[in-house]
C-alpha cells in the first residue's frame, strides 16, 4: 500500500516536470520515466522482495534531476509553474499557515465570484506561559487546484468589489490584511461597474487603508494583480510571476496577431523573458521587498516545511509594519533587531498588530512615499542640473507661499469677509424696503427701453464670429480637398462630409447623425483653453526603455519623430476664462497613448504641482492603449503610484476631472483615470478595461461593436456625462464652478 | 381556390433571385480581385459586424467607397466595362444570383398561400387573454379565427385598446410578432389558412423541408 502510495507520488512528480518545461529537456525527462517504468514492472512481475532500496534509489534520482532542472528553469517555466494545478493555492496556505480561519463572503462556488477568497483567520503566538490569537482578514485570489469554477483567479468585478468590502470591514475593527495575489489578470467583463472601474476603486482605497496590509505574490498579472496588492510589505514567492501582461497576450501585440491566431512558442519563450517577470527580476527593481526561496521546481501542497516559511515570513513583515509605523524606541529597536534574526521563531514572540488610531495616517504615508519613490530611474531626464535645482527651489517656494497665503492669510481674510458680506445683505435688504414706493412710481413714467425689447422679442442674431469656423485651432486635414463617410451612414443615411468642413467648422462632428470623428489632441488643448494662456512643464522628460526590450529604442524614436514630442504625455498649466488649471494629456499618436514611467512620472509631477498650487486637474485621455507593456513591472507600478499621487490630491481638497476621447483601455482606465469622482466622456468615445480582441481570447466571448462605447459607459455607471466636442469648453468651465474640491484657489 | 402545388413547381424552375448590384452614386469604379461565377457572402457574425465580401470600390471625391455582397449567392454577371471608369448613379455594376433557402421558400409561399393580416399602427401587439390562454394550451394552429372577432390588444404609450379580425374565417398558421416588441405599421401580424388548405400547404411545406436542396 505505501509502495502504491509512493510510485503514485513518484508519477505526480514525473507529470509535473513534463507540464512545466512544456516539451523541452525530453532526455532528462525519459530517463525518469524509464526508470520508473522498470521500477514499476519490477514490482509487478516479481514478488516477495523488498524494494525498498530500489525506491529510495529511484527517489534520489528525481531529486537529483528536480535540482538540476532547477537550474534550467526559463521565465517561461516560471509560468507554467504558477498555472499548473499542482501549484500551492489560498485554501493550501489557509489550511497550512493559519492557526484557524472562517472563510466569508461565500463558500467554494456559491459565492459571487469564486475568483476571490475571503477569510477571517488568526494566527497564534506565545509570549511565555500566554498565547494571544492575533485576528487577520484574508483576501486573496484562489485559483483552486484546476477547479473550473475558480476561472483560473481571474476576479470579475464584483470579486474585486466584495473584496473591496472586506478592507472596509478590517479597517473598521483594526486588523491587518494579508492579501495573497493568485491572478493572471482581472476579467475583462464590462458589467457594473465595469471592470477597469471596480480596480480603479481598490487601488485607490488600498492607498488610504490605515491598517498594516501584507502582499504575497505567486501569480501578479497586471491590473488583476494591483486591486489587491497596494501593501506595505510586497512578498514574492521564488517561482511566481509579476508582470504587466501575460507572456502570451505580449507574444500577440509584438507578433501583430489578429483574433484566433496563436504565437509561436518561441516568440512566447522570449516575451516572457524580455518582461523580466521573475521574482529576481522584480526585487532588483525594488517593486517586491522580498522573495520567499521556494522548494525545488514550485511550492506544491506536500511541502509543508514551506508553509512555515511563509507563516514566519508573513508575522515577520506584519510585524515590522506595526514596528516601523509606532517609531524607534530603544524597546523597538531591539524588537527589529529580534525580527530581523532569521533564527528567531516568531511564534514565541508577540508584537501587537493593533495600531493606535493617532498613528493610521502615519502608516498611510509611509505606504504612499514607498510606492511615490519607485521606478524613479526607469525614464531619461535630459532637464539641465540648473532647470532641476530651479524647479526644486520653485517647488519649495510655492510650498511657503501657498502655506502663508491659504492657510493663513485666507483664513483671516474669510472670516472678516463673511462678515462684510453678511452685514451688507442685511443693509441691502434694508435700502431695498426703503425704495420700494418711490422705485414703482418711477417705474410708471420711466421710458421703455427699446433696445432691450428687441433683444428680447427679436431672433438671435448669428453674425458670431464662431459660426463659422472660429476655432483657434484647426486640423490639417482640413487643407485637403476630399470627402468622407460617417460610419453611420448605413443606418443613419448621413451624407458625405467635406474635409474642409469637417475637420474646421463642424469641429469633426456628423452633421447629421452626430458622430464624432476623431481629432489629434492638439484641438482640444488650443480650443478648450484661453488663448496662448499653456504653459508646459516637465517637457525634457523623455519615455525610455528600462528593460532594453527588443526595438522598443527604435519604436519610441520613430514615435518621437512622428509626434515631435519626447513622452506620450504632456502636462501643461492653462487657463479657461481666466481659472487656472494643470491639465495632462495621454497622446494617442504616440505608441497608442501608452503609459510607461515617463508618463508616470509626468502626471504625478503635475498632481503634485495642481496640489501645491491648488488649481483643478484635468486629465484629457486623447487616447490611451493602456499600460506600455515593452517596460514591463516599470509601467504596471504607475498604475498605484499615480493612483496614490491622485488620492493625495483629492483629500487635499482638490478637483479631479477625466475627460476620455478616442479610444481608452486598460491600467489607467483600471486606476488613475477610473478613480476619478468626476469623468467624462466626449461622444463617439470608446472606453473599457480591455479591448474586443483581449476579451475573445482571454474568455472566448464575442462581445457587441458597441460594448465599450461611452453611452455603454454611462449606463454603467462609469462616468457621469457625454460631452459633445464643440462645447468642451463651455462643459469644463461649468464643471470647475459646480464641482468638487475645497481647497481650490478660486473658492 | 389557390394552386400552392404549382407556386412550388414555378420556384422550382428558378430557386434563386437575381440581385442587381447598383452604383449608390456617381463616382469612379474599381473591381476588386473577383470574376464572374465567383461566390460572395453578406455580412455576417452575430451583430451582422463582418462586412460582405467587397465586389468594386467607388470614388468620389477622393473618398474610397465599398461596395459589399448583400445577399450570399454569386456573380451571375459583371459589368467589367465599367472597371476603372466614371459611372452614374444607379447603374447595374454587377448581377448577384442568390439561391433560395428552405425557410426563404416557405415564406414565399406562405406569402402567397396565407391570408396577411397587417398591423394598423406601429405599437406592441398581444393576443386578447381568452386567445391567448387557448393558443398556449392547444397551440395557434388550433385556433380559428372569424371576421370581426376581437384578437388582439394594441399597446401603445402603456394605452391599450382592443383590435378585432377582419377577413375571411380560417386557422392561424403563422404568428409573425413577438411579444413586447414593437411591429411597424403595414408588417403582417398572423397568417390565416382556410382550413380545407391546411392540409395541402402542411403538405407542401413538408416537402419543401424534404426535397429542397440548397445551392452553393
Amino acid at each position: 500500500m505505501e509502495l502504491a502510495k509512493n510510485l503514485q507520488q513518484l508519477t505526480e512528480r514525473l507529470n509535473y516536470i513534463r507540464d512545466i518545461f512544456g516539451g523541452k529537456h525530453q532526455d532528462d525527462i525519459n530517463l525518469l520515466s524509464s526508470r520508473l517504468e522498470e521500477f514499476r514492472h519490477n514490482i509487478e512481475t516479481q514478488a516477495n522482495i523488498n524494494f525498498d532500496e530500489g525506491l529510495t534509489t529511484l527517489e534520489d534520482l528525481f531529486f537529483f534531476m528536480e535540482a538540476k532542472l532547477e537550474n534550467k528553469l526559463t521565465p517561461m517555466d516560471n509560468v507554467r509553474i504558477v498555472r499548473h494545478p499542482q501549484r500551492i493555492c489560498l485554501r493550501d496556505i489557509l489550511e497550512n499557515v493559519y492557526d484557524n480561519y472562517t472563510e466569508i463572503g461565500g463558500q467554494d462556488e456559491h459565492t459571487n465570484d469564486p475568483a476571490v477568497l475571503i477569510a477571517r483567520a488568526y494566527i497564534t503566538r506565545k509570549r511565555g506561559k500566554k498565547s494571544y490569537n492575533q485576528s487577520v482578514m484574508v483576501i486573496g485570489h484562489e485559483k483552486g487546484h484546476g477547479e473550473e469554477f475558480r476561472n483560473g483567479g481571474s476576479a470579475k468585478p464584483w470579486g474585486n468589489a466584495k473584496a473591496l468590502h472586506y478592507m472596509h470591514v478590517a479597517e473598521i475593527e483594526g486588523i491587518p490584511i494579508h492579501s495573497y495575489i493568485f491572478t493572471p489578470g482581472g476579467d475583462p467583463v464590462e458589467d457594473y461597474p465595469g471592470a477597469g472601474q471596480q480596480i480603479a476603486k481598490n487601488i485607490y482605497k488600498m492607498a488610504g487603508l490605515s491598517v498594516p496590509v501584507v502582499a504575497l505574490f505567486s501569480e501578479g498579472g497586471s491590473g488583476g494583480a494591483e486591486a489587491l496588492s497596494l501593501a506595505d510589505k510586497r512578498l514574492m514567492l521564488s517561482h511566481g510571476y509579476y508582470s504587466v501582461i501575460s507572456p502570451e497576450g505580449a507574444a500577440a501585440i509584438e507578433g501583430r496577431l489578429k483574433r484566433g491566431e496563436r504565437a509561436s512558442a518561441e516568440l512566447i519563450e522570449n516575451c516572457a523573458a524580455n518582461l523580466k517577470l521573475t521574482a529576481k527580476d522584480n526585487l532588483s527593481f525594488g517593486y517586491i521587498d522580498q522573495v520567499l526561496q521556494e522548494p525545488t521546481l514550485g511550492a506544491r501542497p506536500y511541502h509543508f516545511d514551506f508553509f512555515r516559511t511563509i507563516r514566519q515570513e508573513i508575522i515577520r513583515a506584519t510585524d515590522e509594519i506595526v514596528l516601523n509605523t509606532k517609531g524607534f524606541s530603544l524597546f523597538r529597536i531591539n524588537q527589529l533587531r529580534r525580527l530581523r534574526d532569521t533564527e528567531t521563531n516568531l511564534d514565541d514572540t508577540y508584537i501587537n498588530w493593533h495600531l493606535p488610531k493617532s498613528l493610521r495616517s502615519d502608516l498611510v504615508e509611509n505606504r504612499q512615499n514607498k510606492f511615490l519613490r519607485m521606478s524613479k530611474g526607469s525614464f531619461i531626464n535630459r532637464q539641465s542640473m540648473l532647470g532641476a535645482l530651479s524647479d526644486a527651489w520653485t517647488e519649495q517656494w510655492r510650498e511657503v507661499y501657498n502655506r502663508l497665503v491659504y492657510d493663513f492669510f485666507h483664513r483671516y481674510r474669510r472670516t472678516y469677509t463673511n462678515f462684510l458680506e453678511e452685514a451688507t445683505a442685511e443693509w441691502e435688504t434694508i435700502k431695498t424696503r426703503a425704495k420700494k414706493p418711490f422705485k414703482s412710481a418711477y417705474n410708471k413714467v420711466r421710458r421703455i427701453d427699446t433696445t432691450a425689447q428687441q433683444e428680447l422679442t427679436s431672433l438671435s442674431k448669428w453674425d458670431r464670429a464662431d459660426e463659422r469656423g472660429g476655432w483657434n485651432w484647426v486640423s490639417t486635414r482640413a487643407k485637403e480637398d476630399k470627402s468622407v463617410t460617417c460610419p453611420n451612414a448605413k443606418t443613419h443615411g448621413c451624407l458625405d462630409l467635406w474635409t474642409p468642413d469637417l475637420y474646421n467648422e463642424f469641429a469633426g462632428v456628423c452633421t447629421t447623425c452626430g458622430h464624432h470623428f476623431s481629432m489629434e489632441y492638439q484641438w482640444l488643448m488650443y480650443n478648450c483653453f484661453d488663448v496662448n494662456s499653456l504653459y508646459e512643464f516637465n517637457s525634457e522628460w523623455e519615455a525610455g526603455n528600462p528593460l532594453d526590450f527588443p526595438t522598443l529604442d527604435q519604436r519610441i524614436k520613430d514615435a518621437q519623430e512622428k509626434t515631435g514630442l519626447k513622452s506620450g504625455c504632456i502636462t501643461f498649466e492653462a487657463r479657461i476664462d481666466n481659472i487656472k488649471n494643470v491639465v495632462a494629456v495621454l497622446v494617442a499618436p504616440f505608441r497608442g497613448g501608452s503609459v510607461g514611467a515617463a508618463e508616470g512620472a509626468k502626471l504625478i509631477s503635475a498632481i503634485d504641482r495642481a496640489r501645491r498650487k491648488r488649481y483643478p486637474l484635468i486629465i484629457y485621455s486623447h487616447g490611451t492603449a493602456g499600460i506600455r507593456i515593452q517596460e514591463g513591472t516599470h509601467g504596471v507600478i504607475q498604475m498605484p503610484r499615480v493612483t496614490i499621487a491622485i488620492r493625495r490630491y483629492i483629500r487635499a481638497g482638490g478637483l479631479y476631472l477625466v475627460v476620455y476621447d478616442t479610444h481608452s483601455f486598460g491600467g489607467p482606465v483600471a486606476s488613475f483615470l477610473g478613480c476619478a469622482h468626476y469623468q467624462f466622456a466626449i461622444r463617439s468615445s470608446n472606453l473599457g478595461f480591455a479591448g474586443p480582441t483581449v476579451i475573445k481570447n482571454t474568455t472566448g466571448i464575442d462581445v457587441a461593436p458597441d460594448h465599450h462605447n461611452c453611452y455603454k459607459a454611462l449606463s454603467r455607471g462609469h462616468i457621469h456625462g457625454v460631452w459633445d466636442r464643440r462645447d468642451i469648453r463651455m462643459n469644463v468651465k461649468q464643471a470647475l464652478l459646480t464641482m468638487g474640491g475645497r481647497n481650490l484657489y478660486y473658492r | 381556390m389557390l394552386n400552392i402545388s404549382s407556386i412550388l413547381e414555378e420556384i422550382k424552375k428558378t430557386p434563386y433571385t437575381d440581385l442587381s448590384v447598383r452604383a449608390p452614386h456617381t463616382g469612379t469604379l474599381v473591381f476588386t480581385d473577383i470574376n464572374e461565377g465567383d461566390s460572395v457572402n453578406s455580412s455576417s457574425g452575430q451583430w451582422q459586424e463582418i462586412p460582405g465580401t467587397k465586389i468594386a470600390t467607388i470614388t468620389r471625391e477622393k473618398n474610397p467607397k465599398p461596395i459589399l455582397a448583400t445577399q450570399k449567392g454569386f456573380l451571375q454577371k459583371l459589368h467589367m466595362k465599367y472597371n476603372n471608369s466614371f459611372v452614374e448613379a444607379g447603374v447595374e455594376i454587377a448581377v448577384l444570383r442568390h439561391f433560395l433557402s428552405k425557410q426563404e421558400v416557405v415564406h414565399i409561399l406562405l406569402q402567397k398561400a396565407l391570408h396577411l393580416f397587417n398591423a394598423p399602427e406601429r405599437a406592441k401587439y398581444y393576443f386578447a387573454p381568452d386567445i391567448d390562454k387557448k393558443l398556449k394550451i392547444s397551440g395557434h394552429k388550433n385556433i380559428t379565427v372569424t371576421d370581426g372577432m376581437d384578437l388582439f390588444i394594441v399597446s401603445r404609450m402603456k394605452r391599450e385598446i382592443p383590435l378585432a379580425y377582419h377577413g375571411p374565417e380560417g386557422l392561424i398558421y403563422e404568428v409573425y410578432f413577438e411579444q413586447n416588441q414593437n411591429v411597424d405599421a403595414g408588417k403582417p401580424l398572423i397568417g390565416i389558412c382556410p382550413p380545407d388548405q391546411l392540409s395541402i400547404i402542411e403538405d407542401v411545406i413538408s416537402r419543401v423541408y424534404h426535397e429542397w436542396q440548397e445551392q452553393e
